[in-house]
Formats: structure tokens, C-alpha cells, sequence
């Protein structure tokens, strides 16, 4: 019987070996966005400071959520930070996943944070994640390209508009697809900016009955849309392209225009990053038939699990990363085009800011403008501009993204991938209840 | 007492005693590890559970079956799932016993040769599915496209447009060195004395093909397909890192299918229904092989 | 005679363009490694460029990356050595005392590695979930011992059955019991045959990317889930991915090639030898 107690000493040495060192440490999840990853890289200063050791797990967007939510669902624990949307917050906030975040001092500022950016944080009255940066969408287009063809680009474009100008710009042999949009599945993938394009059209994702709406006229008619426009004036591979992919291209000329988050904004005018620095401008993002739904309203924010075993230690890296003091330590030491936008009025106020970005107005007012409550042309039961406050959402989202880019592909027709994603759409609400 | 070499070393009991604590850590463990997660698959497939509001599970008999079954996503699921394990299979078996036939012969490098035909095998999953993705396959940048563009013939957007056919590729191209080891170690066990007889009977390269190399390699061959068939049944790395499924459900096989409900969806009960279908069809190959291998424990 | 040479140098010519072009994609994954990212995404692909070591520095660098590669280590030598706790005691009772039962024991062994990993995903998650092995490096350790046990049981088995069995009589007349034959007998004997079995064991575990990418999140995360994490990050990343697959894959494939003729041994459970 010797085997057993070696066994189970070896499984004994296996389990401390697993024990984290007496240091406090938490594990922060994030999303690979460059405002993050800006955020890592001053992340020893925090560490000196306070002592705490950051562990950080950046993943892509898609990756990132799969496991934040599976780890936060089956309170997993494995996370004492995790980088949540406008999405997740309230519904998590709500099911008591989530530690409330009020509490991290009158030096915070709670009022200095934008209005919608922290009501979209926050579920009844309580505020659930810290706001890292906040975003709405808007058009990014090149000036030079547009003055080369004697284009020009008003200040809030229709769809119409968005399509000649892209047939007209598009130039392969010089390496310019008129126009690069979202293509890789996800629901914060190609729905996010494909959920735009429908609000723009009227169209909805539930009735007030919660029955999808995914073979409506609205929809086929932004599917299509969507599916000509890529194909005429959109890049190769497009279904692999989502925000990051998106932003390479247009930051290396590949892209005449480019409707996208307006976080990107920092990153296109900065000339370290990118090759188009002085040749971009902005437009609203463009509407079709109903006027509104077409700006989305996004936040990338800090929460805390309440599995965390480290809620005080975790409340003291949100407050450094989302404080005033932050915002300006960006500035001063990435340049003030890097600054996280979209979260504090302070940050629009100051002058450094305005300077190195120009488009700072443009983006504050898309971000006030973008209203959750009134997306849609028609009434519906839900909330959100480019995704549906709905847990089951991020199931649905997805599944319809990947229809979406089989009809983007070409291995499907708009009207088999609409309806494809209908019958997955409706069985899920099936078995959530929604539907009787 | 050397010539009894099968015979227990002491009588009755004590032979029963001395090896059971051996052998019983090993077979208990294996036990615990087959019993219970498959009970619980079982059970979990006979609720409606969802991991996200686990206060809500309720028992619902065979409901999960009655969705899954009639949901066609299954059934697309499977196909490509058959179509991945058949192509790779076929690939496996031609190539791997062409190759096996071509490394056994006299050359130069030989040593080396055969590392390099081997080594695709001990690559990680998700480094092959990368490498092809990228440094390969990518339509803007990758080394295929530069290739078919200079010679005019245009690019293929290999995983948007042909999205099964490129994961086929990535996985072949890992499992055909394994068919192509197997292979190739079974054809040099040939009794070389077999092999000059036939040949000073004037035996020609083909006949000696058909009749000598192929009749003994078809022992060597089901097992390559049945063993392929159990590992290539849960490919899922490359799929997850490349197309996740998509576009549409071009790639999902039933793997990915049961990994879609269970952690993406969350919906525990009918990825444990997906889980028993798996379950039965792996038992059904599994069947062949132990058949194949107890027919080798005897020789 | 001339016909002999002729046909080598044919079959030397088609062999080594059969393994070359086998071999190509990993070849360009070394050289893209040491490629700045620029040159990795240059069209036309480079051939010859200005090597830099820049990646292997940035990937180095990268905190997180020697965790990911602690993990995989960790977890594959620990499941390694307890396999190797379980399966050798086994396997000397079955091959040098086997009954009736040793072959069914052995073939019901193999059956247990025939069950597919996905259909058993759900309450391995919820149970690993309930004893809080989720994310844990012993929980991937438990896991990989279980499912290469029936490989290594097997291997170990077809090894020792190679050992003429008078030598264990000698030492049992001289007094020594199971664990003093196991341990100063067969094991220094048949140890090239332990330390295939281990390699194998090995690789198969640092290769593993069903269960590594499904059970671990951050602490337990190996190398699989890293690499994986490249499927869309950043800006260019080519080069930095090449780097780091290079240094997860040439260990392995070190392994592997001198591993070979065992490996065929232990993965076809002795069906071709």
C-alpha cells in the first residue's frame, strides 16, 4: 500500500504548488483593445504604489466574455477584476453577480462621470462597474481620398450617400476597398454595427411580444445592403475582420471609409500608430429611414465579481484606472490623443485634450445623443442601441452573427441566413420562456 | 519452477491478494472516471438546466432529445463532423501509405527525411491552426496567396469560402505523419526475407504492392483508422481558434456543436444530449478497435 | 549497378520533396520567427531578411508567458509521474502474474480512452466547478493522468512482458517482495521503456487543447490557451506568434523524434510494433 500515500502527498505538492504567494494579487481580465493594453503598461505604477501584483489576462473580445461569463455564471472565482460592457453590468448587476461600486470616495468624482455612460452602468440606482472608456460610432473617412474625387462628405450621411461615395472610392489596383466594415461573428462583432444599420432602416429585434423579427422587410433589406456593399467595396477575408482587424486596415490606407466605435478615433489620429493620422475626418454614423438606433452606446467598464476574495484591494485598482488622475497620466505620458475618452466631463474640458484631438466634440455629442430607450423606429420591450439588454442575448447575438457572415461569405443567401437565424432565434426564446 | 512462466507464483489466494492493490489503484480510478461523469451526462441530458440561472433546473424527460433531434443544426453538425473524419481518414490512408512506401526505400537522408515527414504530428493543435490561418492561407498576406497571385491564378480566401475544406487541410496535415509513422514502422517489420523471395520470383514493384506489402498492411491500416477515428471525432482547437464554427455553421462539427451549447449557450441539459450521441457513436468504432487490438494481446 | 544509383537519387529526389513540403510549414514558422513584424506581413513573402530575436525578447518579456509555460510544464510532469505511480504497479502485476482477467482488464483499459472528451465536457466542468478544481493546475493533472492512464498502462505492459520473468524468480528467493523488484529490478531494466512511456505521456499532455482550453481561465492556463489567445489580438502579430509557437513546439518535437519507434508502440496500444 505504499502507492497510496505517495499519491497522495504528490497530489498534496500539486495543490500548494497552486497556492498564490502571500502577496496580495488579483487577477484582472481584459479585453486586447489599446486602451487596455495602455492601461497594463502603467500598471506597475499602481503596483508600486500600493504594493497589490496585477495578474493580467488580456484576450480578444470574443474570448474574453466567453469566459468571464462562464467564470462569473458558475461563480467560478478565478477573476477579482473583470472588464465588462454596457451589456453584461446591469443585467449582472441585477442578478447580484456584481459588487456595487458607489463607494470609492468623494475624490472619485462620481459627478463628473458622463450621465448616460454611468446610467448604462448601473441597475436600479446602484452602480455596478467604473467606467474605463465609453464610446458611440460614427463614420471615419479619408479627407484626401474624398478631395481626390471631388467627394464630399456631409456632416450626417445617409446610407445612400455612404454607397456611391464607397463604389466611387473603391480602388483595387491602388489597394483601397471603398469602405471596411465589421465582418467576424460575435454579438459585439459584426451585430454590433449590423444592429445599427437595421435600427437605421426601422427594423427591430423583437416585436413586443419578444418574437424576432429576423426575416422582416427591415432586415432583409439591411442584410442586403450589407452583404452588396461588402462585396462590391469591402476588403478580401472580410468575416475574419472585426474592430481590431478593422482599425489595422484603415490605419495602414487600405480603407476609404470606416464605420466604427469612436474609441478608435485616438489610436487613427495618433502618427506613432498610424499611417492616416492627418488624412482622416469623422461623420456622424448614417442613418437610413428612422433617424435615430445608428450611433451606438458603449462602455468598456471594471467590475467585481462577488466571488472575489479581494473586493477592497480590486475597488482600489478601479478607482486608480478610471480616476481623473489617470486620464491625465495617459495624457502627459502617451499623448493626449491616447486619453480613455468618453467617461469624465472634465476630460472634455481640458484644453490639452482638445488640442491633440480635434474630434473630441464630435464624439462627446454622438455619446450624449446615443439613447438606449429610443433606438428603434417601432416600440419594443427591450433596451439598447446595438444590442438587446437580454441575458440570452449573447447566445442569440452570436448565433445570428454567424449566419450573418455565412451570408457575407457567400455560402449562404440573405434569405437562407435570415432565416436560419430566425429559427435559432425563436427556438432560444422558445426555451427561455419569452415565447409561450 | 522457470518453465511455469504463466503459472501464478503462489497458490489460490495469495496470488489474488498480491496483485489486486497493485492493480486496483489503476482500475479503481479508471472506474470513477468512466462511472460518473457519464452518469451525470445521463442525468444532465434528462433536465432543462441552464448554467446561467442554475435555480431554475427542472427535470424535463426527454425533451433535450426532442429539440436536439429535430434541431437541424444537429444534423449539419454531423455531417460535417463525417466529412472531416472521412476526409482525413482517406488523406491518412493514401498518402500516409504512399509515404510509408516511399521512406522505406534506399536513399540518401533518409534519417532525416522521415523526421521531418513526421514532425507535423507533435505540433499543438492551436500552433497548426494558426500558422496555416496566417503565415499561410490569409488572403492578403499569407504565402499561398502571393503564390497563386504571381502565377495569376487569383486567391483563395480559404477559410471564408472554403472554410471546411481549409480545416480539413490543417488537420490532415498533423494526422497524415501519424498514418505515415504507424505505416511506415509496420512495412519495415515486413520480414525482409518475404520481400527478396518474392523478388528472385521475379515478382514486379506492383505485384509485390498488391500481394506482399498491402495484405500486411491492412491489419496496421485499421488501426491507424480506428484510432484516427476516436481522435479526429473531438477536433476542436482548430476549429475554435480559426472559424469558430462559422461562417454560418460551415464548421461546426458535433463536437463544436456540444462545446457551443455548453459553454456558450449555457444550456447544460442539451449539451449533455449532444454528449450521449457522441458517446454512442465513439462506442460504436471503439467496439472495432478493442476487437482488433484483443485479436493481437492472443498472437 | 547504374540502375541502383539512378533509382536512389530518384527516390532521393521525391522523398525529400514529399518531406519538405510536409515539413514547410513548420520551416516557415522558424523563420518567420526571427522576422520583424513589418518583414512577417511583407508582401512578397521574404525569404531573406534582416533575423532579429526581437520576438523571442517581446514574447519573454511578456510576463505572462512564462506562466503559460510553467503550466504546461507543471501539468504535464505531474500528470506524467502520477500516471507513472498508477500504471507501473499495474502493469507488473498484469504482465508478470496475469490471470483470466489481465486481458479483459487491459482491453476494458483501452475501452475507457475511447470515450470522447466533448461528451463528458458538461459534468466535468460542473464537478471541477463544485470542488473548486476549475483553473487549477491539479485539476488539468487529475484529468491528463485519467485519460493517458489506459496509454500508459499499456505501454508499460508491452515492456515488461519483454523481461524474461526468471529474473524476478532469483529475486524473489533471495526475499525481495513486490516493491523491492519493482523498484531495484524491472524499473532500472525497462528503464528506456519508462522514459519513452514518459515522453509520451509528455507530449500528449503539452498537446492537449480540449480540456486546457475549456477548464482554465488564468492561473492554469498552458501554453494551448496562450497560443490560442493570439486568434485575434493586437496589431501585427505574426512574428511574436511565430516566436512563441517555436518555443512550444521544438521541445516536443525534440521529444517526438526521439521517441519514435515506442510512440508507434503506445499509441496503437501494441497493435503494430
Amino acid at each position: 500500500m505504499h502507492s497510496l500515500p505517495r499519491l497522495f502527498a504528490l497530489a498534496a505538492l500539486a495543490a500548494v504548488s497552486t497556492l498564490a504567494a502571500a502577496q496580495t494579487k488579483l487577477t484582472i481580465a481584459t479585453v486586447n483593445n489599446s486602451d487596455m493594453i495602455i492601461m497594463q503598461k502603467l500598471s506597475p505604477k499602481f503596483e508600486q504604489a500600493t504594493g497589490i501584483k496585477l495578474d493580467w489576462v488580456v484576450l480578444e473580445e470574443n474570448a474574453l466574455r466567453q469566459k468571464v461569463t462562464t467564470d462569473i455564471a458558475t461563480k467560478g472565482g478565478s477573476f477579482d477584476i473583470i472588464t465588462i460592457g454596457a451589456y453584461e453590468t446591469p443585467i449582472w448587476g441585477k442578478k447580484g453577480w456584481l459588487v456595487p461600486v458607489d463607494d470609492l470616495g468623494a475624490d472619485y468624482d462620481y459627478a463628473d462621470i458622463l450621465e448616460p455612460v454611468k446610467n448604462g452602468l448601473s441597475s436600479e440606482g446602484k452602480l455596478y462597474a467604473v467606467p474605463f472608456y465609453a464610446e458611440s460610432s460614427f463614420t471615419f473617412y479619408r479627407k484626401d481620398l474624398f478631395e481626390k474625387a471631388g467627394l464630399k462628405m456631409p456632416e450626417q450621411p445617409n446610407y445612400d450617400e455612404i454607397k456611391t461615395f464607397a463604389d466611387k472610392l473603391t480602388d483595387p489596383k491602388a489597394g483601397i476597398y471603398g469602405i471596411c466594415l465589421r465582418g467576424k461573428p460575435g454579438w459585439g462583432e459584426n451585430m454590433a454595427y449590423l444592429t445599427t444599420l437595421v435600427n437605421s432602416n426601422g427594423g427591430k429585434w423583437f416585436d413586443q411580444k419578444w418574437q424576432p423579427q429576423l426575416t422582416s422587410p427591415e432586415w432583409k433589406q439591411s442584410l442586403a445592403f450589407y452583404v452588396d456593399l461588402m462585396k462590391r467595396d469591402g476588403p478580401k477575408g472580410a468575416t475574419a475582420n472585426g474592430h481590431n482587424e478593422n482599425r489595422a486596415l484603415f490605419a495602414t490606407g487600405k480603407c476609404a471609409m470606416w464605420i466604427d466605435a469612436t474609441s478608435a478615433a485616438g489610436y487613427i489620429f495618433n502618427p506613432k500608430d498610424s499611417q492616416v493620422a492627418d488624412k482622416t475626418w469623422f461623420a456622424k454614423s448614417p442613418t437610413g429611414t428612422f433617424k435615430g438606433g445608428s450611433g451606438w452606446a458603449w462602455a468598456w467598464a471594471l467590475g467585481i465579481p462577488t466571488s472575489s476574495k479581494q473586493s477592497a484591494e480590486a475597488k482600489k485598482f478601479l478607482k486608480w484606472a478610471t480616476s481623473k488622475e489617470y486620464i491625465v497620466m495617459v495624457g502627459e505620458s502617451q499623448g493626449w490623443v491616447s486619453a480613455p475618452p468618453g467617461t469624465r466631463k472634465s476630460t472634455y474640458a481640458n484644453e490639452n485634450y482638445k488640442k491633440a484631438a480635434p474630434f473630441a466634440d464630435v464624439v462627446l455629442a454622438a455619446i450624449l445623443a446615443a439613447d438606449p430607450t429610443k433606438a428603434t423606429r417601432d416600440p419594443v420591450p427591450y433596451t439598447g442601441v446595438q444590442f438587446v439588454a437580454i441575458p440570452e442575448f449573447q447566445g442569440i447575438g452570436t448565433t445570428v452573427g454567424q449566419s450573418v457572415a455565412a451570408a457575407l461569405a457567400g455560402s449562404q443567401t440573405v434569405d437562407q441566413a435570415l432565416a436560419t437565424a430566425q429559427a435559432a432565434a425563436e427556438r432560444t426564446m422558445k426555451q427561455a420562456g419569452y415565447i409561450k | 519452477m522457470a518453465s511455469q512462466a504463466v503459472t501464478p507464483p503462489l497458490a489460490g489466494g495469495g496470488r489474488a491478494v498480491r496483485t489486486l492493490p497493485l492493480v486496483g489503484p489503476s482500475v479503481g480510478v479508471l472506474l470513477v472516471w468512466m462511472i460518473v461523469p457519464l452518469a451525470m451526462t445521463l442525468w444532465f441530458s434528462l433536465q432543462r438546466y441552464n448554467l446561467l440561472s442554475p435555480a431554475e433546473k427542472v427535470f424535463s424527460g426527454l425533451e433535450n432529445y426532442k429539440f436536439l433531434l429535430t434541431d437541424p443544426s444537429l444534423f449539419t453538425a454531423m455531417g460535417h463532423t463525417l466529412q472531416l473524419v472521412g476526409a482525413v481518414l482517406v488523406l491518412s490512408v493514401v498518402l500516409g501509405t504512399l509515404f510509408a512506401i516511399l521512406f522505406d526505400q534506399d536513399f540518401y537522408g533518409q534519417g532525416v527525411a522521415r523526421l521531418f515527414v513526421i514532425a507535423p504530428f507533435f505540433v499543438m493543435p492551436t500552433v497548426s491552426a494558426l500558422i496555416w490561418k496566417n503565415l499561410l492561407m490569409h488572403p492578403e498576406n499569407g504565402l499561398f496567396a502571393f503564390i497563386t497571385s504571381s502565377l495569376g491564378l487569383g486567391v483563395i480566401d480559404w477559410f471564408t469560402n472554403y472554410p471546411l475544406t481549409a480545416i480539413i487541410i490543417v488537420v490532415a496535415w498533423q494526422w497524415v505523419p501519424f498514418a505515415t509513422l504507424i505505416l511506415l514502422t509496420a512495412i519495415q517489420s515486413l520480414s525482409g526475407e518475404q520481400v527478396e523471395a518474392a523478388r528472385m520470383d521475379g515478382a514486379k514493384p506492383l505485384s509485390m504492392f498488391w500481394f506482399i506489402i498491402l495484405p500486411h498492411l491492412l491489419r496496421p491500416i485499421t488501426v491507424v483508422v480506428m484510432i484516427e477515428t476516436i481522435f479526429l471525432l473531438t477536433v476542436f482547437a482548430e476549429i475554435l481558434v480559426t472559424t469558430s464554427g462559422g461562417p454560418g455553421d460551415a464548421t461546426t462539427t458535433l463536437t463544436y456543436l456540444i462545446y457551443l451549447r455548453a459553454l456558450v449557450e449555457w444550456d447544460v441539459g442539451g449539451a449533455s444530449a449532444g454528449g450521449v450521441i457522441a458517446i454512442v457513436l465513439a462506442n460504436i468504432v471503439a467496439f472495432f478497435l478493442v476487437r482488433t487490438v484483443a485479436r493481437n494481446l492472443d498472437t | 549497378m547504374k540502375d541502383k544509383q539512378v533509382k536512389k537519387l530518384a527516390m532521393t529526389v521525391l522523398a525529400w520533396l514529399v518531406a519538405g513540403a510536409v515539413f514547410f510549414p513548420i520551416f516557415w514558422m522558424l523563420l518567420t520567427a526571427f522576422k520583424s513584424e513589418i518583414d512577417a506581413v511583407s508582401v512578397p513573402p521574404k525569404l531573406f531578411f534582416a533575423p532579429t530575436l526581437e520576438n523571442y525578447v517581446a514574447v519573454s518579456q511578456r510576463a505572462d508567458y512564462f506562466k503559460f509555460a510553467w503550466n504546461s510544464v507543471a501539468i504535464s510532469l505531474g500528470s506524467t509521474i502520477l500516471g507513472l505511480l498508477l500504471a507501473i504497479p499495474a502493469a507488473y502485476a498484469m504482465s508478470f502474474f496475469p490471470s483470466p482477467r489481465t486481458k479483459d482488464t487491459l482491453l476494458w483499459m483501452l475501452s475507457t480512452k475511447m470515450m470522447p472528451a466533448v461528451g463528458v465536457l458538461v459534468p466535468i466542468y460542473i464537478l471541477f466547478r463544485d470542488s473548486g478544481l476549475l483553473d487549477t493546475r491539479s485539476g488539468l493533472i487529475i484529468l491528463y493522468t485519467l485519460s493517458n492512464l489506459p496509454i500508459v498502462v499499456w505501454m508499460l505492459y508491452s515492456f515488461f512482458k519483454e523481461l524474461p520473468k526468471e529474473i524476478l524468480e532469483a529475486a524473489r528467493m533471495d526475499g525481495a517482495g513486490p516493491f523491492e523488484q519493482m523498484l531495484l529490478l524491472i524499473m532500472p531494466l525497462s528503464a528506456p521503456g519508462i522514459a519513452s512511456t514518459a515522453l509520451l505521456s509528455i507530449i500528449l499532455c503539452w498537446n492537449e487543447a480540449f480540456w486546457s482550453l475549456n477548464l482554465s481561465a488564468a492561473k492554469a492556463a498552458p501554453l494551448t490557451a496562450y497560443i490560442a489567445s493570439f486568434s485575434s489580438p493586437e496589431g501585427l502579430f505574426w512574428a511574436k506568434l511565430s516566436a512563441a509557437s517555436t518555443l512550444a513546439v521544438v521541445p516536443i518535437l525534440i521529444f517526438g523524434w526521439l521517441t519514435q519507434k515506442q510512440l508507434v508502440r503506445g499509441l496503437t496500444f501494441g497493435a503494430v510494433k
